[in-house]
């Protein structure tokens, strides 16, 4: 409303723009190249005082500026006698310039500005949480909540855990880093989480294996030689420090002790072959990595709601009472498009919020609006 | 909200453009003065609305406001707040915007201050000002529009380039766009006048301070431009014949070239049809420039292919506006009345010959720029065209400007006696030989032709010098009459005196640098030492800190000349994560208007860095030159006939002013 509020007050300082100048009756004070000969002829004057020019040069310089004046003098004078309609045809070009105005103006802003602007989507402060849509809510919500519980324990080791796989899908890679460098403080060091501090760092620098990052897979390996995502990511270093030769061993020897169906098994294949092309060729991509690809953006993030959404159903088992809690978890899986378990969830709540009338009226009514039988 | 006002605000602009463009014109046609009227509140309106487009769009990059596809594209929250204003204009939308902006500026400042123009010139003006601000308003909604929304607005944004990443954007390309759009207001000079039919002499005094603000500026941005290289791409170059520099030096040129033509069409009525003509072409080039840098020609003639919608358009503004404008002179110019003659040897045959040459070494410099972009499109040849090409051609062109600067002030109008300008020049090219004389003994060998290098530009300056000495008399004349003379010389006169000595400076300080400049690339263990010049340079060591979107490098140099410590030098590598790339941060320390300057290079296992360190004498010159070519600009603009035939404000009488009896 206050856009359209907004929208209406400028077309019309527009309007008036146009309109004002056409009211006036008084012509727009002017100037003329009359003035500028006359200056010049005074320069000239001036000059030959002062000893500038000589007497002579003035003289044919005053000439010549003198013509022009002339001329300038005599078109001034044709111009000044307007023609006999000038003034009945004013007021006739008047409207005319007044009602395109009137037209022109709403016309193009209604014709540009519909199709083009977004009039109805709310603008959105990097700080201000509340404007997002309701997905995103509920991650910036659960994230924001960690992350405030963790400024005030920042000796949670396991919050930190829990965080940082969140930042890595949201590409806040420097975030994760830090993340889980904490964890290794807090929690201790192992293989697993020595590989984890790597892959953020390598995700850090855009896939490269810095000195930094091959040093946590390197400590990682110290730790359990059998660790396969350490030795993947060497594998990937020693490509990029230009020796294939060495990658493409580590790599053949890692799919040569893989256990069947292990699930890493096909990108290790891809690396492989992109380093030695006389490797066997991994298979070509299934119809659904091809959907995965296609949509990797929306399946990222529904996989990150997923785990959020996960967490908040194990921690409202435990803690039962909170209402928001419940209702949250109900519209997050209505996001996620799965019904059944929002059908399940509102179950839930109302067993573990029985006593409360009010608190069940609340979860009623969502289910109402969400489309769930009661 | 915020960005749908600021897009509502430009389409109002836009429909205030199209009104602007017409009624007035219809005006001047019909002499109709209501209508004429309506061009100065329209052009004072539509500045309003583009600034209120620019301030939404620059609230939202303040805010974060990621909903905009283009501050999602540009920003990042942890990012300075400076780099958040500034990077509304360091990407391509943005910088169209800003672009706008300033064509409002200068179409409301022409209303503002035009009142010494013939009222149907003014109309004129305006609404041809308003014809290239339609077109601009069109491409920027249709093509390059800044105010598109994302359905999911993404937590974080993508940052800016970390080049830019710099208070020289700051600066720059608000200079530089103030003089490419400022010689709009030439151009719309020349149509208006072209429509009307009526070039005189007073026409080049009514377009001359408007081109002389434009060159100023384009002289100040062009030069900050060139220092901002200088010092943040690490290799401690200042000129790399690069085709974007090349595409602001262009306009540069002409508008030079204008400036000194218009002289003459004001003096002398002579040169019109030469004069509009460069009035067209300078605003041309300024067009073709900033397109062949946003539309992304310039790095690959592919790039139209890629983006046709934007591609076409640009074509079409520019076949619309430069097709146009010359077919309109075309048709015009053959009507125009012939001015003054005038000798070969004469104040206005000088000034042909400083068109002749600073047209063909505009023409040079662009063959050296579009000819690799046409081969490249016709035959997909990739050729590069460098400071070789620009050294055969350009500075052969420019040598004979440079001689010939002085000794043009010095000729008379009409026919000039240039014995005797060679005559009053001999005191300035006795000091130009003593400089070449203790430049031998001082540099002791090294290239032949630097001290005659420096002899011209001691020549250059001390010739603008003469130029004054000679019409004050200061040294034949009673000083009591010089002082007379001084104060009754017009400021113009100063003021292209100002600018020749500072064409000088500039060249000085290129022959210095060029030809006495070091350079030595050298991997550095902490405490190991470097010598450059007289200067001892000690590596002392490295820390890292974590800056807000970027950590960095630095590491510490202290610098000995002598015993005596001269400076601490802190040049530093920083790497932004959010793009992944990193920049150099060379440090500079000036001593006089000489500088050392190191960069670092890679660190390498072993705990060394490779460090390039340069010595450059007298460096600051090419730029100061600069400032004092602008120096002029001022003088020059501030001389009172630019003024003249400006109506008085009707004030009413105020005893209290009276002078006491």
């Amino acid at each position: 409303m206050m856009l359209w509020l907004a929208i209406a007050l400028m077309t019309g300082v527009a309007i008036l723009a146009v309109l004002w100048p056409l009211s006036r009756r008084a012509p727009a004070s002017a100037g003329s190249d009359i003035e500028v000969y006359r200056d010049q002829l005074d320069e000239i004057e001036r000059d030959r005082a002062a000893g500038l020019i000589g007497v002579a040069e003035a003289e044919a310089a005053r000439v010549e500026v003198s013509r022009r004046l002339i001329a300038a003098a005599d078109a001034a004078g044709a111009e000044a006698a307007p023609g006999p309609d000038a003034a009945s045809n004013a007021n006739w070009r008047r409207r005319a310039a007044a009602i395109a105005a009137l037209i022109v103006l709403p016309l193009v802003g209604a014709g540009f500005y519909l199709p083009l602007g977004s009039p109805d989507r709310p603008g959105q402060s990097r700080t201000d949480v509340r404007e997002l849509s309701p997905e995103q809510r509920s991650i910036a919500e659960l994230i924001g909540r960690v992350e405030a519980h963790l400024e005030q324990n920042p000796d949670d080791g396991r919050g930190w855990e829990v965080l940082s796989p969140v930042y890595m899908r949201l590409g806040r890679f420097q975030d994760a880093v830090k993340a889980r460098r904490n964890v290794l403080q807090l929690l201790g060091v192992t293989a697993d989480r020595e590989t984890d501090l790597g892959e953020a760092l390598a995700a850090a620098a855009n896939g490269v294996i810095t000195a930094e990052s091959k040093a946590a897979f390197e400590r990682a390996l110290r730790l359990d030689p059998a660790d396969v995502r350490a030795r993947f990511f060497m594998g990937h270093a020693a490509e990029q420090d230009g020796r294939p030769n060495d990658a493409a061993d580590m790599w053949r020897k890692l799919l040569a002790e893989a256990p069947p169906g292990a699930p890493w098994v096909g990108i290790v294949r891809e690396s492989l072959a992109r380093v030695d092309p006389s490797s066997p060729a991994p298979r070509g991509p299934s119809a659904e990595d091809v959907a995965a690809a296609a949509e990797l953006a929306p399946e990222q993030r529904a996989a990150m709601v997923q785990g959020m959404v996960e967490r908040l159903a194990e921690r409202l088992k435990q803690d039962g009472g909170d209402v928001e809690g419940w209702l949250r978890l109900m519209r997050a899986y209505m996001v996620m498009g799965d019904k059944a378990k929002a059908q399940a969830a509102a179950a839930d709540a109302r067993r573990a919020l029985a006593g409360d009338a009010e608190k069940l009226r609340r979860v009623d009514e969502l289910m109402k609006g969400l489309g769930l039988e009661g | 909200m915020i960005a749908e006002i600021g897009h509502f605000a430009l389409v109002l602009a836009l429909g205030l453009a199209l009104i602007q463009a017409l009624v007035p014109l219809a005006g001047a046609h019909w002499r109709d003065a209501a209508l004429m009227n309506t061009a100065g509140p329209t052009a004072h309106a539509q500045l309003a609305f583009v600034a209120i487009s620019f301030a939404a769009l620059t609230a939202c990059y303040v805010m974060s406001d990621f909903s905009v596809a283009n501050v999602f594209e540009n920003s990042h929250s942890q990012k300075p707040l400076l780099y958040k204003i500034t990077g509304v204009w360091g990407n391509h939308e943005g910088s169209m915007l800003l672009w706008v902006l300033i064509l409002a500026l200068f179409g409301s400042l022409v209303a503002a201050f035009g009142g010494n123009l013939p009222a149907t010139l003014k109309a004129n003006v305006l609404a041809v000002q308003s014809w290239i601000a339609a077109a601009f308003y069109l491409f920027i909604l249709l093509t390059s529009n800044p105010f598109l929304r994302l359905d999911n607005p993404p937590f974080e944004g993508r940052d800016l380039n970390p080049i830019l990443q710099d208070i020289g954007l700051a600066v720059h390309p608000p200079l530089l766009y103030l003089g490419y759009v400022g010689l709009s207001i030439s151009f719309s000079f020349a149509i208006a006048a072209l429509i009307e039919g009526k070039i005189d002499a007073a026409w080049a005094r009514w377009v001359r301070p408007w081109t002389l603000a434009a060159w100023m500026f384009l002289t100040l941005g062009i030069a900050m431009g060139s220092y901002w290289a200088y010092y943040e791409l690490g290799w401690g170059g200042y000129w790399f014949w690069d085709p974007v520099e090349n595409a602001s030096l262009m306009p540069w040129i002409a508008g030079t070239a204008l400036l000194h033509s218009a002289v003459v069409m004001e003096k002398r009525s002579a040169l019109k049809v030469w004069t509009v003509l460069l009035a067209i072409l300078s605003f041309s080039l300024s067009l073709i420039g900033t397109f062949l840098v946003r539309s992304g020609v310039l790095t690959s003639v592919h790039t139209f292919a890629s983006d046709p919608t934007r591609g076409v358009f640009i074509l079409m503004i520019l076949v619309l506006f430069i097709g146009g404008a010359l077919a309109l002179y075309a048709f015009r110019a053959p009507a125009l009345k012939q001015g003054g003659l005038f000798a070969p040897i004469s104040r206005e045959g000088a000034l042909v010959f400083n068109n002749l040459f600073l047209t063909a070494a505009c023409a040079s410099v662009f063959i050296g720029t579009l000819y690799p972009l046409a081969l490249e499109g016709v035959t997909g040849d990739k050729i590069s065209v460098g400071a070789p090409f620009f050294n055969l051609t350009f500075g052969p062109l420019f040598l004979p400007l440079l001689m010939a600067a002085p000794f043009g002030p010095l000729l008379a109008w009409k026919r000039g006696d240039l014995l005797g300008a060679a005559q009053r020049l001999m005191a300035a090219a006795g000091i130009a030989v003593v400089g070449i004389a203790v430049t031998f003994a001082v540099s002791g060998g090294g290239p032949v032709l630097a001290p005659f290098g420096v002899g011209l530009a001691v020549f250059v300056i001390a010739g603008a010098a003469t130029d004054i000495v000679e019409r004050t008399g200061v040294l034949r004349a009673p000083l009591a009459v010089a002082f007379a003379r001084a104060r009754g010389l017009p400021r113009s006169a100063y003021g292209s005196a100002v600018a020749h000595a500072g064409l000088g400076v500039t060249l000085l300080g290129i022959v210095c640098v060029s030809t006495w400049g070091t350079e030595r690339i050298v991997s550095l263990k902490p405490g190991a030492k470097v010598e450059i010049g007289s200067y001892a340079l000690t590596f002392e060591g490295m820390v890292t800190r974590q800056g807000g979107n970027y950590r960095e490098l630095i590491a510490r140099f202290t610098v000995r000349e002598g015993d005596t410590l001269r400076g601490v030098m802190n040049p530093s590598k920083r790497t932004f994560p959010a793009r992944s790339t990193s920049t150099t941060e060379a440090a500079l320390l000036t001593r006089g208007v000489s500088q050392i300057y190191v960069s670092l290079g890679d660190p390498n296992d072993d705990g060394s860095i490779a460090v390039r360190v340069y010595h450059k004498p007298l460096v600051l010159l090419i730029w100061l030159g600069a400032v004092v070519m602008v120096l002029g600009g001022l003088l020059s603009l501030s001389d009172r006939r630019l003024r003249v035939g400006a109506p008085k404000p009707a004030k009413p009488a105020r005893p209290a002013m009276q002078p006491a009896e």
